[in-house]
């Protein structure tokens, strides 16, 4: 009996003190384990979705395996773990996964109280709607009334509530757990309207059965930009899943791409050798290797070649690059210098 | 020889001898030790993620929530608070729950005696329901009711109209609601008379039989006096209530009252597969009652119908509530499965939509737990005192 009792007490005291320990340094965690646990999407195309070998594609999981490159040098060293927007931030607060990279709206609310730190912005997008053509709607001010097909757990929902508000229209909020049930719905005819993020109903569009049938309105009702999230008390991992997605953007600014990063390394341009770390200790300060930048670039691409692999106009989903251009072209992507 | 005046008696143990001090402080031991593991989770949980720079106590109930919800029972617009989206979810929860507890006994009682109907026919299709809809996962038979069954219903412009006061679309059903206007509290007060008229004359006809042996007949009056007096109520007072008709509007019905395809699809998945469990219980229960007394009912001349009623059914009571118990837990808690077809109950809104607004993942998943916990234990409780009520009284 006795015996039973020390036994407990020495099981209980070890049960918590694995709760209580210290947060250790994710980016010695990922090197330990030798593979980047990211937190995806279930399913969203041209965003991340898996094939039928189970390999993961997308803007998200690239921006992932971009990390995974520059940690450990190997773009597929990822275990991909799908979640459901509710799932999400639990996920990455209980150290579940290192990154969430999940088509995620940075707001103050999520910054602030989560506990949860955005990296940066992979996709600028906006709120929209999608309406079957048949129902001759052209703007989303003649909406009233109409039942609307959304996702739980989204910053969507809100916005929603928002737009039907302020402008003094009525709506039937039908919500699904995800976006694929939400699409299947709005196919069904259950909404007249399907709301998301535009990108997100470009690529729920190709899912429809006859996609031809739906239109995305004109009206974008919000500010989404989606990026990668990682847990709050962390800075060093902070940092590096910043400054790679920073990298990739400047790397296309410079001209530096997969198939010249190469002959890029021997360029005579300070701000490219920096980049590629042929020239500083950029690597060294974020705690990694000098030329972490070829590595990613090499194996992902920079950010252009990451867009218009995924998302891009010769994809199904068709995205134009749009807000999303560098700032030299006229959009708003400028990340700041590697120096 | 000298003897000792004192009787023979055993001496008090020590203390760490005596059993049944010792099981007095392993039990404070244990209990204190479990209080122990309790707090020091508590406590981590909440040190932890105050380190960790996360919100956390029951304040959000109070803020702004900010998102529309499809059906509710009480008042709820975007500009109210989540502990408001809690008190909708819940009642929604408890809706589906009430209901269908409701229409699978119904359903399961009828489909259990058909079982064993002499009717080979009947015997037949009761055992033939039972198989599938028993051994089909519920998720499926909801997604099948969802998506195959409602969702294949015309769009709201090609609604069912049934005489242009109702209507019937993949938007669900839309009825007309009654507008009470002042005056129609003589129709309410109609009701309650009613009512209790019945309540009065059932007890009354009860101790009567009881008595004289004469029946008396209750349930046609019931049938007449129940409509009846809130229509005498409504006819004195000059007719106090209009119809809001729905009329089509735009993208969807307009006014009257709309049951959601959601609410259908949910209501009846459940209240088939739990139905054919019951059915099952309820022959089990029959079956367990002894054919004498079966026989001994019919010789004494009673007709089948009462023999069922007055002398089978009771004694297979017994043997039904408590597995019943078990099935109306079941269904109350498979009712969460909500969420898959995008039904507010209280998983989808609160443990869904406002779990994400807030990022508050310990405080809404420890009340929805809370709140399941109570309504099962609620369920148990008042089917024991059932139980209690129909057990055999041994004396």
């Amino acid at each position: 009996m006795k015996k039973t009792m020390i036994m407990f007490g020495l099981a209980a005291t070890g049960l918590l003190a694995l709760g209580a320990q210290a947060q250790a340094s994710t980016l010695e965690d990922v090197r330990d384990a030798g593979q980047l646990r990211c937190g995806v999407s279930n399913g969203l195309p041209g965003f991340s979705q898996p094939d039928s070998d189970g390999n993961w594609t997308g803007l998200d999981v690239d921006t992932c395996r971009a990390v995974a490159a520059a940690v450990l040098g190997d773009a597929n060293a990822v275990e991909f773990i799908p979640l459901t927007a509710a799932e999400r931030f639990t996920a990455l607060q209980s150290g579940e996964i290192d990154v969430l990279s999940r088509n995620t709206t940075w707001t103050t609310t999520r910054d602030a109280s989560l506990g949860l730190n955005f990296t940066g912005t992979n996709y600028y997008d906006g709120q929209g709607f999608l309406v079957k053509e048949a129902l001759g709607v052209d703007s989303a001010y003649d909406l009233d009334g109409a039942a609307v097909c959304t996702q739980a757990g989204t910053t969507t929902e809100l916005n929603l509530a928002d737009f039907f508000r302020a402008n003094d229209m009525e709506y039937e909020a039908v919500v699904f757990d995800t976006s694929e049930a939400s699409a299947q719905g709005f196919d069904n005819n259950r909404c007249d309207i399907l709301t998301s993020d535009t990108s997100q109903l470009a690529a729920l569009r190709t899912q429809l059965s006859d996609p031809d049938s739906a239109v995305i309105l004109p009206e974008v009702i919000s500010k989404e930009p989606l990026g990668p999230v990682v847990r709050q008390g962390d800075d060093e991992w902070f940092n590096v899943v910043k400054w790679v997605l920073f990298g990739q953007i400047n790397a296309e600014e410079y001209g530096v791409d997969s198939t010249n990063v190469d002959e890029m390394v021997d360029s005579n341009n300070p701000n490219v050798e920096r980049i590629l770390g042929a020239d500083g200790n950029m690597g060294e300060i974020l705690g990694l290797n000098d030329d972490f930048m070829v590595e990613v670039i090499s194996e992902i691409g920079n950010y252009g070649e990451m867009f218009d692999r995924n998302v891009g106009p010769d994809t199904p989903i068709g995205l134009s690059r749009g807000v999303n251009a560098l700032w030299t072209d006229g959009g708003i992507l400028y990340a700041p210098p590697f120096r | 020889m000298t003897t000792d005046p004192r009787p023979l008696r055993p001496g008090r143990p020590k203390p760490w001898n005596d059993p049944r001090v010792r099981s007095v402080v392993f039990q404070i031991l244990a209990i204190a030790g479990v209080a122990w593991v309790g707090y020091t989770l508590f406590h981590n949980t909440v040190s932890n993620m105050e380190s960790r720079g996360i919100s956390t106590g029951f304040g959000f109930l109070n803020e702004t929530a900010g998102f529309g919800i499809i059906m509710s029972l009480i008042p709820y617009n975007e500009t109210m608070s989540y502990g408001q989206t809690f008190l909708v979810g819940l009642m929604n929860t408890l809706l589906v729950s009430g209901l269908g507890i409701l229409l699978a006994t119904i359903v399961g009682f009828v489909v259990g005696i058909a079982r064993l109907s002499s009717n080979w026919l009947v015997a037949k299709v009761a055992l033939a329901y039972i198989e599938v809809f028993r051994n089909i996962p519920l998720l499926l038979q909801i997604f099948f009711w969802y998506f195959a069954v409602l969702g294949a219903l015309p769009g709201p412009r090609q609604a069912v109209n049934v005489g242009d006061i109702a209507f019937m679309s993949n938007r669900g059903i839309v009825l007309p609601k009654p507008v009470f206007e002042p005056g129609a509290w003589v129709m309410g007060t109609g009701l309650v008379i009613a009512l209790a008229t019945i309540v009065v004359l059932a007890i009354w006809a009860r101790r009567r039989q009881a008595a004289t042996g004469r029946i008396f007949p209750v349930l046609p009056i019931a049938v007449v006096l129940i409509p009846g007096l809130p229509l005498l109520g409504y006819l004195l007072t000059g007719g106090p209530v209009s119809w809001d008709v729905p009329s089509l509007g735009g993208f969807n019905f307009r006014g009257g009252i709309t049951a959601i395809p959601e609410l259908g699809a949910l209501l009846l998945a459940l209240t088939l597969y739990t139905a054919s469990f019951i059915a099952e219980i309820v022959r089990s229960g029959i079956v367990s009652v002894d054919k004498g007394q079966t026989e001994a009912a019919l010789a004494l001349g009673l007709p089948a119908r009462r023999v069922l009623r007055l002398v089978v059914i009771p004694q297979a009571l017994r043997v039904i509530i408590p597995p019943l118990t078990s099935q109306y837990l079941n269904l109350t808690k498979n009712s969460s499965l909500a969420v898959a077809i995008g039904y507010p109950d209280l998983v989808n809104v609160f443990m869904g939509t406002t779990l994400n607004q807030t990022g508050q993942a310990v405080e809404i998943v420890a009340m929805t737990m809370a709140v399941y916990l109570t309504i099962s234990l609620a369920i148990s409780v008042l089917m024991n005192l059932y139980n209690r009520a129909v057990a055999l009284k041994e004396r």
